[in-house]
């Protein structure tokens, strides 16, 4: 019996492998790159190195600063002009490319996402600075379009020139009497998106979050909902099972989002973070402020919803919402049922594999272990020790240089805006067991002996391909087609592969459809010609 | 509406610049850096930009696009980058083992003022660069010229580095391809050999950017223009250039490095660019033209005729890059149609009396523009002002072509939503049909779809 449960709980020892991967590299890599490279315990989780600088040269997954702060906080709101004050390059790839969906209310709303702005920065403006176009630039901007507000994202040449875009901002503000802000998210700063993510989190705390203040109450259970970007609509699911409980979602932080619900979002009575890695800063900050308790949620996987959902109710203990909660998670989990009994079957005991992001890679296992798929190896692009291993370990982390050169905003109560009574709500709550600004990581929940690799890289995919021969493989259009090229098949979890949405009931059963397709076909049978296996043929025709 | 806030009314713009036509260097000398076989490009910069143009490039092809980069922090851009670099070429090398690595910067690397030759130098002295590896340099300052630029400056980095010169001619012909798809670089490859004649094409990426689906990834696939084949080239007769800002410098840097005379032609898209190109072929090559390529011709030339009346008088639209965009205008107009709107965010004086030779007066109300804000939110207000029937540019398209219902053909650089491009050419008699093929498709679709009930036709 023992035996029978060493199978279900524990992975055969990749010792061998990491030995294996470190071998190729010259010394000083090799002694790096140990630290990042994991072999889970979940009784005594290991320290994983995370959130350190990418090693030159060895063709990594991760992007930069601005692709974190452009890219993924700010990307998503929909009635904001975002210029991007550079070469032409970084606004073009920016454009449209995060599949971060949208519905402006009516055809008159305003909805700037699917444009792309940029200051086209040459080399006179690099040689004489670019200030002046800048503020060109955002009167263009407003004379065009009078949007709601505009933001100004700095690239990597403007830090270095030294153009105040701050300085511009506030100029351009004063003018125009619109909202105007800016983001020093230079690509160089950091070690990956994350400090993106930072700087994107302080700005928008600074200069939008409590600036309405006169909104009054929208419903009687307020909620943002925090880091879910609504890739393939994701944020749609979400918001429609809160619309069927009667909760009023104030702002979502990002997805299907405007600026404008940013400035009262600090109404809410509580904040959901959904992705703990881009998100959790202006959580934070918010409950300093405003007195706003959060806690973490996660909508990927049906349990993980209805889990998340119970939660929200019971955070108001509102009797007629926990009802109707129950209710839906019942009628939903009849339909997600029905689907998972006939899928998993077909793909039971098939092995994956997840590198992505600093949440999804956690998340998704959990959709894996409905489905009876086993995760064998997982790590996030840029995630941090806390993403991995918790929350707990977050007062032992060491701030490095590249950390300590983003900002930590100090935060003050507001006055007239903090809410005692949210804050006395939560110690009632807490001392019933309920868990406010809590997140396990994602290595308690992974088998012993699974590999946890912290931002892996080319080498290290196709070692881990070549020995552990996985069934699939998650991660972004980058490795997409290089593992499928092994006859592995990849589901992309940033772009969903131009499919979803995966939150939620809905988006449980279509991902469980995803997996039947991608592991239940006969494609990847067909990749060898028939008659490869055939002897081959040897003699000539005669004629007589 | 998908684009709801654009309107006919201009407004005149001085640095704002809206849905660009263009994007920057680097990511065409990674495209270029790709066709060259056992090479793997390395962007000097920031991380994100190479993550970028390798994500940028792979939704494009749907193959693996392989790159490194030098991870700057913020202490490399005070510092300077050349300690990343040093470590990255030491890496590269001891990992992943190509032939070349093919090295561009970007604009943090520009701004800050690193040399790459001169850090090149050193990781070659300090022994990063193991004996018979090469390094090539070049400069692509993203602030400066667009995409089509920094391929055009790899390009000549190639060249400036390999070809030499033996004093013995060989009999072959250089090939400069321009920026055009695999297929394309194919198509090249099967022209110059029905006209009987040997060729080395720079860059090749077919058998790298359309790679079969085997079961085992490569690293460093099969395709890309050889080692021996670049050096070889500074003994050949003739260089043929395709496309002015693709490969006029790299054209002259190779006759100034090995004397080899080159002629600059037009990327052979349509019927008489193409007809140009034979003729180079023919005149450098001193051979002539085979009844199949005659052949091939005529069918193209038969298409035309047999379809004219759905071509003839459509306004057309079109944005892009301005080595596809003069050839392409040119046979739009040949087939009687009226390219109205050319937009090109590619820099260049000499973009405007190409297209006018292009055009020769045939549409006279024709609006052309390139450079700074010459951007597709300029040729939407154009369209929005009198419209058009086709509308033909990449992927992004798409959102003014559902906006006011045009017809739509992606062709260029990005297309990110259909396959096709990388395995069927576009250059040549036959891609010419191709093109027409996908034209005709989509004007007949809507015809289709939107004439009375009364007036549908089974013929056409």
């Amino acid at each position: 019996m023992d035996k029978m449960k060493n199978i279900k709980t524990e992975l055969p020892d990749p010792s061998a492998l990491k030995e294996e991967i470190l071998k190729r590299y010259p010394r000083k890599i090799a002694k790096k790159r140990e630290k990042s490279i994991v072999i889970n315990d979940p009784d005594a989780i290991p320290e994983v190195q995370a959130n350190v600088r990418t090693i030159p040269g060895i063709i990594t997954q991760r992007g930069c600063t601005y692709a974190g702060c452009k890219g993924v906080i700010l990307g998503p709101s929909r009635d904001i002009v975002n210029i991007v004050h550079g070469p032409i390059g970084c606004s073009f790839y920016a454009w449209l490319t995060r599949r971060n969906q949208t519905q402006p209310p009516t055809p008159d709303s305003p909805n700037f996402m699917t444009y792309c702005f940029s200051t086209d920065m040459q080399d006179s403006n690099i040689v004489f600075g670019g200030e002046q176009k800048l503020r060109q630039a955002i009167k263009e901007a407003y004379e065009l379009f009078h949007p709601y507000s505009i933001s100004v994202f700095s690239t990597c040449p403007v830090g270095l020139i030294g153009d105040d875009i701050h300085a511009a901002c506030r100029e351009m503000k004063a003018e125009l009497g619109i909202n105007i802000f800016g983001f020093s998210c230079e690509g160089y700063k950091g070690v990956s998106q994350s400090a993106g993510h930072h700087i994107a989190n302080n700005r928008v705390f600074t200069d939008v979050v409590g600036r309405k203040t006169d909104k009054g109450r929208l419903g009687k259970f307020q909620v943002n909902l925090m880091g879910e970007y609504n890739i393939g609509g994701d944020a749609f699911v979400i918001e429609k099972y809160f619309k069927e409980m009667g909760i009023t979602l104030l702002a979502s932080f990002s997805g299907n989002s405007t600026i404008e619900s940013y400035e009262y979002s600090q109404d809410a009575d509580v904040n959901m973070v959904m992705c703990h890695r881009s998100i959790n800063y202006i959580a934070e900050m918010m409950e300093k402020k405003y007195g706003i308790p959060w806690f973490k949620v996660n909508f990927i996987g049906a349990n993980s919803s209805a889990k998340s959902l119970r939660k929200l109710a019971e955070y108001f203990g509102d009797k007629e919402l926990i009802e109707k909660t129950e209710l839906l998670i019942e009628r939903e989990m009849a339909r997600v049922k029905a689907v998972a009994d006939r899928v998993r079957p077909k793909v039971e005991g098939k092995r994956a594999m997840l590198f992505v992001g600093g949440s999804r890679a956690h998340h998704y296992q959990e959709l894996f272990n409905e489905l009876g798929i086993e995760t064998l190896s997982a790590g996030y692009e840029f995630g941090h020790r806390d993403d991995y291993e918790g929350r707990h370990v977050i007062p032992t982390i060491k701030v490095d240089a590249d950390s300590r050169n983003i900002e930590e905003l100090t935060v003050v109560k507001s006055e007239t805006l903090f809410k005692p009574e949210l804050q006395d709500k939560k110690l009632l709550l807490e001392q019933k067991g309920f868990k406010f600004e809590h997140y396990e990581g994602m290595m308690p929940t992974m088998k012993k002996n699974s590999l946890v690799i912290d931002d892996i890289n080319h080498w290290e995919t196709e070692k881990i391909i070549e020995m552990m021969k996985p069934d699939l493989f998650c991660a972004g259009i980058k490795e997409k087609y290089v593992v499928q090229k092994h006859g592995i098949p990849l589901k992309q979890l940033h772009s969903y592969d131009y499919g979803g949405p995966y939150a939620g009931f809905e988006g449980a059963i279509n991902f469980y459809l995803e997996m039947e397709r991608m592991l239940a076909c006969d494609i990847w049978k067909m990749v060898d010609a028939p008659w490869k296996h055939e002897p081959s043929i040897m003699g000539s025709m005669v004629y007589e | 509406m998908l684009l709801r806030h654009t309107t006919a009314t201009e407004y005149k713009r001085e640095a704002l610049t809206i849905n660009p036509a263009k994007t920057c260097q680097p990511v065409g000398a990674m495209y270029c850096a790709l066709g060259v076989h056992g090479c793997l490009p390395h962007s000097h910069g920031s991380q994100g930009c190479c993550s970028y143009h390798r994500s940028a490039l792979t939704r494009h092809y749907k193959e693996p696009v392989m790159a490194a980069t030098s991870s700057f922090t913020e202490g490399s851009s005070v510092f300077g980058g050349q300690a990343n670099l040093l470590t990255g070429l030491e890496n590269i090398f001891t990992i992943y083992d190509p032939e070349i690595v093919a090295v561009h910067s970007t604009c943090l690397s520009e701004t800050i003022g690193d040399d790459l030759p001169q850090i090149i130098g050193k990781a070659r002295s300090e022994g990063k660069i193991p004996l018979g590896k090469h390094v090539i340099p070049a400069s692509t300052p993203s602030y400066v010229g667009s995409h089509v630029t920094g391929y055009a400056n790899m390009l000549k980095a190639f060249v400036s580095y390999f070809p030499e010169t033996t004093g013995t001619k060989i009999d072959q012909l250089n090939i400069l391809s321009g920026w055009v798809e695999p297929a394309d670089m194919r198509e090249l490859k099967r022209i110059v050999s029905m006209m009987g004649l040997n060729a080395v094409v720079l860059p090749d990426t077919s058998d790298v950017l359309d790679t079969p689906m085997t079961g085992k990834y490569k690293m460093y696939p099969d395709g890309g223009t050889t080692i021996p084949d670049m050096v070889s080239m500074g003994d050949s007769w003739h260089t043929i250039a395709l496309g002015e800002f693709c490969t006029r410098d790299a054209a002259t840097e190779l006759e100034n490095k090995c004397k080899v005379k080159f002629s600059m032609r037009e990327l052979p898209i349509g019927l008489s660019a193409t007809d140009r190109f034979i003729k180079a072929l023919r005149r450098y090559g001193k051979v002539s033209v085979p009844k199949e390529v005659e052949d091939e011709r005529g069918r193209l030339v038969d298409v035309i005729t047999d379809m004219h009346q759905y071509l003839y008088g459509k306004r057309v639209a079109l944005f892009g890059d301005p080595d596809h965009l003069v050839p392409l205008t040119q046979f739009l107009a040949d087939c009687g149609m009226k390219p109205v709107y050319v937009v090109s965010g590619t820099p260049g004086k000499i973009f405007t009396p190409l297209m006018e030779k292009a055009l020769n007066g045939r549409v006279p109300e024709a609006k052309i523009m390139n450079g700074e804000r010459a951007d597709m939110f300029q040729l939407h207000q154009w369209i929005k002002q009198e419209g058009v029937d086709l509308l033909i540019g990449n992927t992004y398209g798409k959102y003014i072509a559902r906006d006011e219902n045009i017809p739509f053909v992606r062709y260029g650089f990005p297309i990110l939503d259909r396959i096709g491009h990388s395995y069927f050419p576009s250059v040549g008699y036959l891609g010419g049909i191709r093109l027409l093929e996908k034209i005709l498709g989509v004007l007949m679709d809507k015809i289709d779809a939107t004439c009375p009930e009364s007036k549908f036709e089974l013929v056409m």
